[in-house]
C-alpha cells in the first residue's frame, strides 16, 4: 500500500531510520574491511577510534593509515555521492516528469565536468573559482542549454530527454576537445581516469566540502517534499494545488546542479546512480516524497558504497573506475525502465 | 457574483486568444462555455484559475483582484480539472484526492483528521467510496474524471473550474460526470463541447468565438439555430421534447458540395 502522504506514524519512522543507519554502518563496516589488505572489524574500529578520539590501541601504522586515510574517507565520500546523486535524480524525475531523468542522462554531469575541465586545464577563474565552482557553472549552463532546447522542440517531458541526449554528446565533446588538445600528456591521463569517476584521491578535506553541500541539498529538498508531489499531474494541475511553479523549478534545479557539480568535482561523472536508486527507493516507500527523498539518500549512499568495494576487488590488483561499475548494474536498469514506460502500441 | 473577468485579454506568440471577455457567474451556479476548438475556452478558464496571468483587464472573486491574491489562498478557494491529466507514478485513487489537501498544509505539518475528514467526503460525493487503495492505471476514463473532482473538492473550493471534463468519455459517463457536477453545489464554470448536454446541465451558457464572447445567458436564449450557425456553421433545429427538455437536431447535408 503506497500512500502518498503519511500520518503521525513515530514508531515505524524511528524503526526504519534505525534500520538506515544499521544498513549504512554495515556497508562503511565492509568498505573499511574488505580489499587488497584484509583488516579484521575489531582491528577496524581500534583504528577508527584512534583516528577520530586519538585512543592510542595498537594498530599498525599500515592499517591505521589504510582504514582512516584510505577507506573511511573513500567510502563515506561514496555515501555522499550515492546519496546525492540519487536525491538529484529524484527531483529531476519529479520536476520533468520523465521517469529517465537523471543528472548523467541530461547532461548536468558532463556539464559539470567541461566546467571542472576549464577550471582545470585552461586556468579559468584560477582559484578563486575552483573546481567545485567551475563544474556548478558548467552543469548550470548545461541545464539551461538542455532546458531551452527541449522548450525550442516543443517542450513536453519527452522531447527534454533527447536535449539532454543532445546537451550531454556536446559537453562531452567540449571536454575531450580541451583535453586532447591543450593539456599535457599527464593531465591527459589523469583527467580520462578522473571523468570516469573514482575515489581513489578523495581526502578529508573533501569531505568538509561535500558533507555540508550534500546535507543542505537535502534539507532545501525535504522541504518542497509536498510541493514535488504536487507536480504527479504537471506544472498546471501543480499551480493549481497553490504551489509556486516557477520558484520550485529554480531552487529545486540550482539544488540539483550544485550537488551534481559538487560531486563532480571530487569524483568525477558516474551515471546511472540518478536514474536507478530513486525507482528501487519509490518501490521500497512509494511514491511521497517525504519518504522518498530520505530514501534517495540512504539507498544511493548504500548502494555507492558497494559499488566501490565492487570496484576495489572485481578486478585483483586493480581498481576499475567507479563509472563502470555504476554503468554495469544502470544500463540494464536503464533498459528495463524504458520497456516499463513504454507507450501502449 | 463570484468569480467574474472584465475585458480580459490574452495572447500567445503575436496572436490575441482571448480578446475582451467579461463574463460572471452567480454562486452555487453552473456556467457552461462552448464554443468550437481553438475559441479560447481553455485559455480564458486558464486566466480564471490564474494559471495565466491576464494581458489586460482584471478577474475578480468576490470583487478582488486575483492577481493580488496568494497562490495558496487562491487554491483553498477555487480548484481547477484539466482535460484528462495523467501521470506516470504509481498513484493510488487516495494518493491523488490527497493531493488537494496541498493547499490547506504546512511544509511539514502531519496529515491530521480534518485532512482525512475532507478526502473521504470528496470520495463520498464522487461515489468512490472504498476505492482509496486502487492504482490510479487501472481506473477507466470517467473514474479517473471523478477522481479528479475528488481532488478538487478535497481543496474545499467555493468555485470550481472544469475544462471539457467529459472529453473522450463514452455517453453513460459524461452524463455522470455531468450530473454530479451539477449536484455538488458548488460554483462552477465548465468548458463543453455538447451543446445538448451544456444545455441540459448549465444554468447558463457563454459562447466563444474567436476569443471573443458572443452570448451568454439562459441556455433558451442563447442556443439559437442563428447562433449556433454563426458560431459553429451548422444548421440546426430545436425542438422541445415531452419533457420539457430543449433539442439541438444538427441537419446533416448528405449532398457533396455546398449547400445552394
Amino acid at each position: 500500500m503506497s500512500h502518498l502522504v503519511i500520518g503521525p506514524n513515530w514508531p515505524a519512522r524511528i524503526a526504519l531510520a534505525g534500520l538506515s543507519l544499521v544498513a549504512l554502518a554495515f556497508a562503511i563496516a565492509l568498505a573499511v574491511t574488505v580489499g587488497e589488505m584484509p583488516i579484521p572489524l575489531n582491528v577496524a574500529f581500534r583504528a577508527l577510534g584512534n583516528g577520530l578520539f586519538d585512543l592510542g590501541y595498537p594498530v599498525s601504522a599500515i592499517q591505521q593509515g589504510v582504514i582512516f586515510e584510505y577507506r573511511l574517507s573513500r567510502a563515506l565520500m561514496a555515501a555522499l555521492c550515492g546519496g546525492a546523486l540519487a536525491l538529484s535524480g529524484a527531483i529531476l524525475q519529479a520536476l520533468l516528469r520523465n521517469p529517465l531523468a537523471e543528472p548523467y542522462i541530461l547532461g548536468v554531469s558532463a556539464g559539470a565536468s567541461t566546467g571542472a575541465v576549464c577550471v582545470m586545464i585552461l586556468g579559468f577563474g584560477g582559484a578563486t573559482l575552483g573546481l567545485s565552482g567551475g563544474a556548478f557553472l558548467g552543469s548550470v549552463a548545461a541545464l539551461v542549454m538542455v532546458g531551452l532546447l527541449a522548450a525550442g522542440a516543443g517542450g513536453g517531458s519527452d522531447r527534454v530527454i533527447l536535449a539532454g541526449v543532445a546537451g550531454s554528446q556536446l559537453f562531452n565533446a567540449a571536454t575531450a576537445t580541451i583535453v586532447t588538445t591543450m593539456a599535457s600528456a599527464e593531465q591527459a591521463r589523469g583527467v580520462m581516469f578522473w571523468l570516469l569517476g573514482n575515489f581513489g584521491g578523495v581526502r578529508w578535506s573533501d569531505l568538509w566540502v561535500a558533507a555540508p553541500v550534500a546535507l543542505l541539498g537535502f534539507l532545501v529538498c525535504m522541504v518542497h517534499a509536498k510541493a514535488l508531489d504536487a507536480f504527479a499531474f504537471g506544472a498546471d494541475a501543480a499551480a493549481s494545488l497553490g504551489i509556486h511553479v516557477t520558484r520550485v523549478r529554480l531552487v529545486l534545479l540550482a539544488t540539483t546542479a550544485l550537488l551534481t557539480a559538487t560531486m563532480v568535482a571530487i569524483v568525477g561523472t558516474v551515471g546511472f546512480v540518478g536514474l536507478v536508486i530513486p525507482h528501487a527507493a519509490r518501490f521500497l516507500v512509494g511514491p511521497s516524497h517525504a519518504r522518498l527523498l530520505p530514501a534517495c539518500l540512504i539507498v544511493g549512499a548504500v548502494f555507492m558504497i558497494l559499488a566501490d568495494v565492487l570496484s576495489r576487488i572485481l578486478v585483483p590488483q586493480q581498481i576499475l573506475p567507479i563509472g563502470i561499475v555504476t554503468a554495469l548494474v544502470g544500463a540494464p536498469a536503464f533498459a528495463f525502465i524504458l520497456y516499463r514506460a513504454r507507450r501502449p502500441a | 457574483m463570484t468569480l467574474a473577468t472584465h475585458d480580459v485579454r490574452w495572447g500567445a506568440g503575436g496572436r490575441l486568444i482571448v480578446d475582451g471577455v467579461s463574463l460572471a457567474v452567480e454562486p452555487g451556479r453552473v456556467l457552461g462555455l462552448i464554443g468550437p476548438n481553438g475559441s479560447g475556452k481553455s485559455s480564458l478558464l486558464r486566466l480564471l484559475c490564474r494559471l495565466r496571468r491576464v494581458a489586460s483587464g482584471v478577474v475578480t472573486l468576490d470583487g478582488q483582484d486575483i492577481a493580488g491574491v496568494g497562490r495558496r489562498d487562491l487554491a483553498r478557494r477555487l480548484a481547477f480539472v484539466e482535460q484528462q491529466a495523467s501521470t506516470d507514478i504509481q498513484l493510488t485513487v487516495c494518493d491523488v484526492v490527497r493531493l488537494g489537501r496541498t493547499p490547506h498544509r504546512a511544509a511539514f505539518a502531519s496529515w491530521t483528521a480534518e485532512d482525512e475528514k475532507a478526502v473521504d467526503a470528496a470520495l463520498q460525493r464522487v461515489g468512490l467510496m472504498g476505492r482509496h487503495d486502487q492504482h490510479w492505471h487501472t481506473l477507466s476514463g470517467g473514474e479517473r474524471q471523478r477522481v479528479h473532482i475528488a481532488r478538487a473538492l478535497a481543496q474545499e473550493p467555493r468555485e470550481l473550474i472544469l475544462d471539457e471534463p467529459t472529453n473522450h468519455l463514452d455517453i453513460q459517463h459524461q452524463l455522470s460526470i455531468l450530473g454530479l457536477v451539477r449536484r455538488l453545489g458548488v460554483t462552477c464554470i465548465v468548458a463543453l463541447h455538447d451543446l445538448n448536454l451544456a444545455s441540459l446541465f448549465c444554468d447558463r451558457i457563454g459562447v466563444l468565438s474567436a476569443g471573443r464572447l458572443l452570448a451568454a445567458g439562459l441556455p433558451e436564449e442563447v442556443l439559437t439555430p442563428a447562433l449556433i450557425r454563426e458560431v459553429f456553421g451548422v444548421d440546426v433545429t430545436i425542438r422541445v421534447g415531452a419533457n420539457g427538455h430543449r433539442h439541438i437536431d444538427y441537419l446533416v447535408d448528405h449532398e457533396p458540395g455546398p449547400r445552394p
